[in-house]
Order: structure tokens, then C-alpha cells, then sequence
């Protein structure tokens, strides 16, 4: 029997908020432990959370991008367990009266666009860390990430392979991005993907026992962990084992799930509405405020750069994925008005260059006149292609204009030996003349013509080289024609 | 009043004195130490005290510190009260020696009126009781008659004002535990509407229900405290943005042509003692006689009102308590596999790491560090949250709850007082319903709906019986209505002579 993927994703992404979710500490990543903490989210006794402002504001922003509906009043609630990074031992989240609910994302999968459901997105407070140390017996918790803001963003089970859901992550990240309200890094945590999954005869309307995977920390374990999965249920499935609704867990270094927890050992969160902190009522005005505020989201910005710019849907693609890429696309063709050549340009050699380095757009800067710039001397010659892509590699790792580079380096003369054998015959055949000169004797006959090559190049041609490639030309014409 | 001492007076009669310079607040300080060091060995109203600290930190406010409307005068505040760099636990062993770094929002507004903070009144263990029996530090005792209860939970706070061990105090109400023991002890304590006073730095037993408020000598300086420690707090969502009035200013209103409204529910036969009921009776007629006009009015919930409590109340209680689990300050117990206890306020101290190592942590510290009555009211809390009984309890007496409020909304359309007893009974023995839970539940009948509505209840002495024990009248008004029920308190504190009896312990020199 062949057997159909049903795939559910769920977010939870950090607010970069300068402060945190109930309190005023900063949330800066990396600082030493436990150094932005306060009575408040280190949960002592006696004191009350209240709503950063900024972080439910930027949740309605997230939820409109998602074409979520922000609820008209919103509460928290209490989600109730026992851990040593959770220092109320109850986590502030939202159950049954979340931010908002019923959105959408639009991903392409092999060219077809497919349309995925968000169940809701809701606000939380993150927990803090524990610090393990082998040499010791004991753990050490890392409370600085405590009560830092979080939005879990659900996707309904309309994932059907895990190249969905890598795309659906993609979009999610870059749509984040374009909002600048989370760096959406998992390898620091700032976002994080839990994926269910279960399997179905193919046709069959009903859906399989589900098991949640956890544990992924990057996109692409997220999709090799769903692609394990789907072997591991489909044989099992063939061999007439039902699948156990359990939470496995990605082991990233042997490349499989590993069972943590069956149904019966899940947890009873016990939530109930938190009662230090009133209902918030979501006004429609703040609603308006906040959708007008919302910046271009990928999806339109693709449409855009395909239509004002001619771009072919997969470039349009690949240059809206990341905000920076997009922006930068459009400063460069704002001023060198050769959209193809650009577009190849950043595709090639700019994420070439971040492929390479294992890195993001975010993290490199690259002006937008560096590539003007570079654009420009190839077309007029000035420098050749592949020195073109030599130094913008130069330019983005020492962070100078390459027209910089080829200023103090000289770069800027020809020495093309093709291109100055092109200027000679040029100059050779507009002053016949002079070369009978040179060759009755006239040596500054020669030098004229030099000077005319160098007027001719702007000064560029290499001088030295000019003359030697006259000098020959002229010679070799007068054993030609004797 | 030749032999009166300093420690005898209220707020209002000390702040001329001291203004005028007749009293150094140090001359009032050592006197009240006096008398609690005389006191406080038979009654028990202090957990600790701590007579050179607090000379040191009045010497502190009279130099450098606010001088408003409570310069040099102490407060006595309740063990769940935070001040900063003082222990304060709850009484309850699981938060021994937890310091907080942060005082409570209605004590900083005390202290910058210039009050000096005496804390650490005795209380039944997180405020779970009726009767300040459930300490983890003691007993405290009734001043009136020391072989009984002084109430609770707010028993420490209500004894020390009833018996000069306190000027005046805060306590806190999540179901009575402010008038309760006022009625006990026989003076006067009001619950204010709830976000009328702010919570910050209230350890929490149910925070929808929770409120501070004060116990004094009488109905002036209850309505000079509240006006100082009232108003919204940025550090509190749920304290309400509703203007202060002066209730001092306002006190002498007249009463006459307003209505007050008497539940029949409250005083049903064999739910009330027939010595409480006559004294609340006389208290109505007294209070006719002041030109109000009696309403008889309906409360039909009423009976609902206690199971209603204690599914809220507990459920909220076990997801307070639920941080007390040893790691990160507090009470940690030694673990079985050779961990060393931890009382340390590190929030980096080292935690077991075997799964196992750890529960059994928890499940130990919580053992040894909670009194059976926490316990008890965490594991009923945890049953009606939990998946299954959620529906049958939690959200039933959220529905209740309403139903409750309902009540008092249609009831305050007829009134614009309830009046009604505070508690069914005087002060009963110790140890008489320590083992019996639901006994000392119910003698919280009368007060519990007024929290479960968030309205302003206050009590006042109106009688004693013929044992000499003090009995209490309960005062309800609609929200944010504490003006009303002020002026009504002190009008009948002026036709009464209820508040000058002083318990023979606190006269005898």
C-alpha cells in the first residue's frame, strides 16, 4: 500500500524585543549567566507580570503578515509543569482565547504555489536553560532567556512532503524577516520547529496516529528527520505495526528519531486563565495602525520585482527570500538599470559567496554601489569578468569599494593584451600616415601614435605595452607588405 | 487620658503629638517594643522582631527619609507582606530565609507617608486558614482570651492591634482573613474592592481573589490608610485605574436617609450563634436610629458560596505554590542521593541532574517545606485543573462565581450597604477545628462571597458576648464604594462605645 505524509509545523519563534515579554530585562543573546534577570522572571514570590506593549504589538504585526485574524479580546493562561528552567514551574502562554487564529502562507513546490493554513498564532514567555557540565553532578539553569517573548505560529496538517515543509519554513523565516521582529536563528534558539506527522493510505480521508518529532536545529534537519520518519512509519505500517502516538526526538548525529515519550506518559498542563493579568482587548484602531505599518512581505515583493523588473519567477524567488538580498536587488537597479545582469550577478557570485561561507545576507554587508560599481567596469572594459568576481569576494571580505581596490592597485589600466591589440589597429588605421613616418625613420613618428592611444583609452592602456604592440604591428605590417 | 501610653493610640491621635513635638516617634517606638516585648511571649503576635534594627532604621527615616502623614509612626505588617531585605516567608518553612529584593507597593507608599515597617505578623501558613494555627512559627493567641484562636490569617496583625503590639497593620483577604480575625479580636478591618490596592509584592495564595488591606484601632485610621496605600500600580495589571478619594475627609458624611440592606441568607437558623445575631440585630437598630432605612435583601447564592471558594481559591493556590520547589531560594531538602540542602537566593545554584535525583528533590523539599493544611489545599487545587474535572469544577465555579456577582450587582440597585455579621461564632478554642478542615472552612461563610465578587467588605466590633469575646460586623459596599462604606462604619462607631474596650491582657501594666 502507498501511504501519503500529513505534516503539521509549529513555530515558536523569539520577539527581538529590547525587553522581555512581562518584564523590563534585556533580552540580548549571549550575555553571561544570569545577568538579565529581575524578581520577575526569576518568578519570586509576591511579584506580577505586565504586557511589554511592544512584543503584543509586533504579534498582531505577525499575525496580519499570516493573514491571521487578531482576536477581538485575548487572554493568558497558565501551562502548568515542573522544570528547573521554569522558574514559576507554570509557563504565561494563551490556550483557549490565543492572539489570533485561521491564517494562511502561501509556499511553491516545484513551480506550484500551494496554499497552508495557520491554525493560530499565540504569545508566551520563553523558559531559561540549563547548563550541563559533565565533569560535575549537578546541572546549572541559565535564567537570562526566561520571559523572553515568543509567538508559536501552528500550521495546519497541510504539509504533505517534507520539501513542504522546507519550503513552508523558508517562507515562514523570510516573512519574519521582512517584519525585523525576530533574527529567526536557530542555532541560537531564536527559532524553533517542532514537526507532527503521521501517514494515511493514500485517498483515505482519515488521518494516522500522530507522532511529534522535536529536536531539529535547522531547517534541513527538519526535513531529514521527517524523511526519516516517513521510512521508519511506512515500514513499519508494511510490516502491520500500528504507529504509537508518542513524541520522538532527532538525533542529529546518527541521523534518526529516538522515542521520548509515549501518549501515557504526556503531560496534563492543567492550564487555566492567568489571573495577574486582566483580558487585553484588541482594539481595531491599534489593528489598523499596525497593518498600515506593515512593511512589503515576500510574496508581493516577488510579484513586484517579476513585473517592474522582468524577472523570471525562480529569480524573483530566490532575490525576495531574504529582505537584504530584495533591498539590495532594488538600490542596485534603481541605478544600473540591467535587472538580468544584477539578478545573475547576486545569484551567482553573491550567494555563491554566502553558500560557501555557511552564512546569511544579514550577516554580510555588501553596498549597494560595490556592485554598481563592478557592473560598470565590466562593461566598459575596465576590468574583466573574472577579476569582476575576485574582487567583489575582495570587496565584501575587506569591506571596500572595489573601484577602491582597483584605484590603488591600478587595476584600472588595460593590460588586456586583446583589447590593446584592438585600440593599435584602430589607431594604426585612422594615421596610415604616421606609420609611413615611422617607418621612413620618423622614431617620433611611433610616440605620436602612442600618444593617440593613450588619448583614445582615457589613459588606461598600459604605455609600455602600447608601444611594444605598436612597434610589432608596425614591423610586421612592413614584412607583410614589402 | 494621664496614664495613656504612646503604644494605646491610633494613628490619628499620634500624628498631632509628634507633629507638635510632644512625642518622639523614638519614645513611641520604645514603648511599643515594651509592650511587645511584655506581650508577645504569651501571644505570639510577631514570628520575630527585631527591637535594634528597627531603632536603627526609624533613626534612618526621621533623618533623612519622607516626612508625610505617617512620619515616625510603625506599621505592623503580615509575614506575605515583601519588604525589601527583610525575611519574609509566609510563615511557612519552605521560605526560610528567602529575603526579597523589592518591597510591596502598599508598604512603599506607607513608608514614603514616613511610616516606620515593623514586619512579620503571624499568619496561618500562605494565609491557608481561619485561625493562625497553621504557622509554621507557632500559635497565635486571642488577646481577649488566650485559650482562643485570634482568628486568621491575618491572627498576628489583628492581635497585635487589639492588644497595643501594633499602632495598626496590614493584613490580606482572600476570603475573610482580614475581617475574620478583626471580628475576633475586636477591631476594625477592611477588604477593599479588589485592584482597588495593589498586589505587587503580595505573595500570592489566589490572585483573583487576594487583597491588602488595613487592621487598626479604629474606622479613622482604617480610612487614612487606605487612603495612602490605594491606587493604581503600573506593577500590577489588575490594579484598577479609578481615582483616590480622601476617605479620611469624607468620613463624617451623613448616613441618614441611605439604605441598608440585610440578607436573609446570612442569618439563617443554627448557621450563626444566637449571641452573634442579636449583636448584629442591635447593630441594625442602631444604625436606624441614625436615620438609615433597613432594605431586606436577597443574596440567593450565598449557599454556593463556599464550594465556589475552594475550587478557585485552590487552583490558583497550587499554581502559586508551585515555584516552591527548592530551586532556586527557600527550603531545599538533602537529597537521597547525597545532595547537600541549598538555602542560598542563588538563581545559578546547582541542580541535580538525574531526572530522578531531581523529582525526588522536589517531592522532598515540598514534604518537609509545606504544613498538611498547603498541602492539602495544593492537591485539591491540582484535582479540579486537572483534564477531566476541569469542566465539572474549575469552570463551573468560574460560572458560580458570576452568578455570585450577580447577586450583589441586583442587591447594591436596592442599597448602599449589606449589613451583616462577620463571622458565625466568636473566637473559638485552639485546636477545636484544626483537625476538622471543613469546619474551619465554613467558618468563613460570611465572608467569602464579597472576595469571590471583588466588592469592599469591612468588619467592626459591634458587641461582645457574654464571655467577653469580641463580635464582629460585616460591612459590604459595591465596588470601589469604600467611601460609602466608611462613612456608615464611623457613624456607627460614633453612636458605639464597641471600640474602646481594650482586652485585661494589653491594661494590665
Amino acid at each position: 500500500m502507498e501511504y501519503e505524509p500529513v505534516i503539521g509545523l509549529e513555530v515558536h519563534v523569539q520577539l527581538a524585543t529590547d525587553s522581555k515579554l512581562f518584564c523590563g530585562c534585556p533580552t540580548k543573546f549571549g550575555a553571561p549567566p544570569n545577568s538579565q534577570v529581575c524578581p520577575v522572571c526569576l518568578g519570586l514570590p509576591g511579584v506580577l507580570p505586565v504586557l511589554n506593549q511592544r512584543a503584543f504589538e509586533w504579534g498582531i504585526k505577525v499575525a496580519l503578515a499570516f493573514d491571521c485574524q487578531p482576536a477581538k479580546v485575548m487572554k493568558f493562561d497558565r501551562k502548568q509543569y515542573f522544570y528547573p528552567d521554569l522558574p514559576k514551574n507554570f509557563q504565561i502562554s494563551q490556550y483557549d482565547q490565543p492572539l489570533s487564529h485561521a491564517g494562511h502562507l502561501d509556499i511553491v513546490v516545484d513551480g506550484v504555489s500551494k496554499r497552508i493554513g495557520i491554525t493560530r498564532i499565540h504569545m508566551e514567555e520563553d523558559a531559561g536553560k540549563l547548563l550541563h557540565d559533565p565533569q560535575e553532578p549537578f546541572s546549572y539553569v541559565d535564567f537570562n532567556r526566561s520571559g523572553i517573548p515568543l509567538l508559536e505560529i501552528v500550521s495546519e496538517p497541510d504539509l504533505r512532503s517534507p520539501d513542504e515543509a522546507y519550503e513552508y519554513l523558508l517562507e515562514l523565516k523570510a516573512i519574519l524577516r521582512y517584519l525585523d521582529v525576530s533574527t529567526c536563528n536557530m542555532e541560537e534558539g531564536s527559532l524553533r520547529c517542532d514537526a507532527n506527522i503521521s501517514l494515511r493510505p493514500v485517498g483515505s480521508a482519515e488521518l494516522g496516529e500522530k507522532v511529534e518529532i522535536k529536536n531539529m536545529n535547522s531547517f534541513k534537519a527538519v526535513k531529514a528527520a521527517l524523511e526519516f520518519e516517513i521510512t521508519r512509519q511506512t515500514q513499519q505500517l508494511q510490516a502491520g505495526t500500528p504507529i504509537v502516538q508518542e513524541t520522538r526526538l532527532w538525533n542529529a548525529k546518527s541521523q534518526i528519531t529516538e522515542s521520548m515519550r509515549t501518549k501515557e506518559g504526556a503531560s496534563d498542563y492543567r492550564y487555566f486563565p492567568e489571573p495577574d493579568l486582566v483580558p487585553f482587548v484588541i482594539e481595531p484602531p491599534v489593528v489598523n495602525r499596525v497593518a498600515k505599518e506593515l512593511p512589503e512581505l515576500p510574496a508581493q515583493r516577488r510579484k513586484r520585482l517579476a513585473e517592474v523588473h522582468g524577472l523570471s519567477a525562480y529569480d524573483a524567488h530566490v532575490l525576495t527570500q531574504h529582505r537584504r538580498l530584495a533591498e539590495l536587488f532594488e538600490q542596485v537597479v534603481e541605478r544600473y538599470r540591467n535587472p538580468k545582469a544584477v539578478a545573475n550577478w547576486m545569484m551567482g557570485e553573491l550567494l555563491g559567496y554566502l553558500n560557501a561561507h555557511d552564512t546569511e545576507p544579514d550577516d554580510v554587508t555588501v553596498q549597494p554601489d560595490w556592485l554598481i560599481h563592478l557592473l560598470e567596469c565590466i562593461d566598459r572594459g575596465t576590468i574583466s569578468g573574472k577579476m569582476a568576481k575576485e574582487l567583489f569576494v575582495e570587496s565584501i571580505e575587506q569591506q571596500v569599494d572595489p573601484l577602491q581596490i582597483i584605484e590603488s592597485r591600478n587595476l584600472r589600466q588595460i593590460v588586456d593584451d586583446g583589447v590593446l591589440d584592438r585600440l593599435a589597429d584602430e589607431v594604426l588605421a585612422r594615421f596610415p600616415q604616421s606609420v609611413q613616418d615611422y617607418r621612413g625613420g620618423k622614431v617620433n613618428a611611433l610616440m605620436f601614435l602612442v600618444g593617440k592611444c593613450m588619448e583614445e583609452s582615457k589613459g588606461r592602456a598600459n604605455p609600455k605595452q602600447i608601444t611594444e604592440i605598436l612597434r610589432r604591428k608596425i614591423s610586421s605590417h612592413g614584412e607583410q607588405h614589402p | 487620658m494621664p496614664s495613656t501610653r504612646p503604644c494605646e493610640l491610633t494613628i490619628h491621635e499620634l500624628r498631632p503629638l509628634i507633629e507638635k513635638g510632644d512625642l518622639d516617634p523614638r519614645e513611641l517606638l520604645g514603648d511599643l517594643l515594651a509592650q511587645i516585648e511584655q506581650l508577645n511571649p504569651t501571644l505570639h503576635a510577631y514570628i520575630a522582631i527585631e527591637p535594634k534594627r528597627l531603632h536603627a532604621m526609624l533613626e534612618d527615616r526621621l533623618r533623612r527619609g519622607p516626612r508625610g502623614r505617617l512620619l515616625g509612626i510603625p506599621i505592623t505588617v503580615k509575614d506575605n507582606l515583601c519588604v525589601k531585605g527583610e525575611e519574609t516567608a509566609c510563615a511557612s518553612r519552605i521560605l526560610t530565609a528567602f529575603r526579597p529584593p523589592y518591597t510591596a507597593t502598599a508598604i512603599e507608599r506607607l513608608i514614603q507617608e514616613g511610616a516606620l515597617i515593623v514586619p512579620r505578623a503571624n499568619m496561618d501558613e500562605f494565609a491557608f486558614g481561619s485561625s493562625t494555627e497553621t504557622s509554621h512559627f507557632g500559635i497565635t493567641k486571642n488577646p481577649w482570651e488566650p485559650a482562643r484562636v485570634p482568628g486568621g490569617s491575618s491572627g498576628g496583625s489583628a492581635c497585635a492591634v487589639a492588644s497595643d503590639l501594633a499602632v495598626a497593620a496590614l493584613g490580606t483577604d482572600t476570603g475573610g482573613s482580614i475581617r475574620q480575625p478583626a471580628a475576633f479580636c475586636g477591631v476594625v478591618g477592611l477588604k477593599p474592592t479588589y485592584g482597588r490596592v495593589s498586589r505587587y509584592g503580595l505573595i500570592a495564595f489566589a490572585s483573583s481573589l487576594d487583597a491588602i488591606g488595613p487592621i487598626t484601632k479604629d474606622v479613622t485610621d482604617c480610612a487614612l490608610l487606605l487612603s495612602i496605600i490605594a491606587g493604581r500600580d503600573e506593577r500590577d495589571s489588575t490594579s484598577a485605574p479609578v481615582e483616590v478619594p480622601d476617605y479620611v475627609a469624607s468620613l463624617e458624611a451623613s448616613v441618614k436617609g441611605r439604605r441598608f440592606g440585610v440578607p436573609k441568607e446570612y442569618f439563617v437558623e443554627g448557621g450563626i450563634e444566637p449571641e452573634v445575631k442579636d449583636a448584629v440585630e442591635h447593630a441594625a437598630q442602631v444604625l436606624e436610629r441614625l436615620g438609615m432605612r433597613r432594605v431586606a435583601i436577597n443574596l440567593p447564592h450565598t449557599t454556593y458560596a463556599i464550594a465556589t471558594y475552594y475550587i478557585v481559591a485552590t487552583a490558583e493556590a497550587s499554581s502559586n505554590l508551585a515555584r516552591y520547589d527548592g530551586v532556586q531560594y527557600g527550603y531545599r531538602a538533602t537529597n537521597g542521593s547525597g545532595l547537600r540542602a541549598q538555602g542560598s537566593g542563588q538563581a545559578h545554584s546547582p541542580q541535580p541532574t538525574a531526572q530522578s535525583d531531581l523529582i525526588e528533590m522536589y517531592m522532598r523539599t515540598r514534604a518537609e517545606g509545606l504544613g498538611a493544611e498547603a498541602k492539602r489545599r495544593i492537591i485539591l487545587g491540582t484535582y479540579v485543573l486537572s483534564r477531566g474535572y476541569y469542566e465539572a469544577y474549575y469552570l463551573k465555579g468560574l460560572k458560580v462565581r458570576t452568578l455570585i456577582k450577580q447577586d450583589f450587582d441586583e442587591a447594591f440597585g436596592q442599597c448602599d450597604v449589606i449589613v451583616c455579621p462577620t463571622s458565625p461564632t466568636a473566637a473559638f478554642r485552639i485546636g477545636e477545628k484544626l483537625d476538622n478542615p471543613l469546619q474551619m472552612y465554613l467558618s468563613d461563610i460570611f465572608t467569602i462571597s464579597a472576595n469571590l465578587a471583588g466588592i469592599p467588605a469591612l468588619s467592626m466590633p459591634c458587641g461582645f458576648t457574654k464571655g467577653g469575646l469580641p463580635i464582629g460586623l460585616q460591612l459590604f459596599a459595591a465596588p470601589f464604594e469604600e467611601a460609602r462604606l466608611l462613612q456608615v462604619a464611623y457613624a456607627y462607631e460614633q453612636a458605639t462605645e464597641w471600640h474602646q474596650r481594650q482586652p485585661a491582657i494589653s491594661s494590665k501594666q
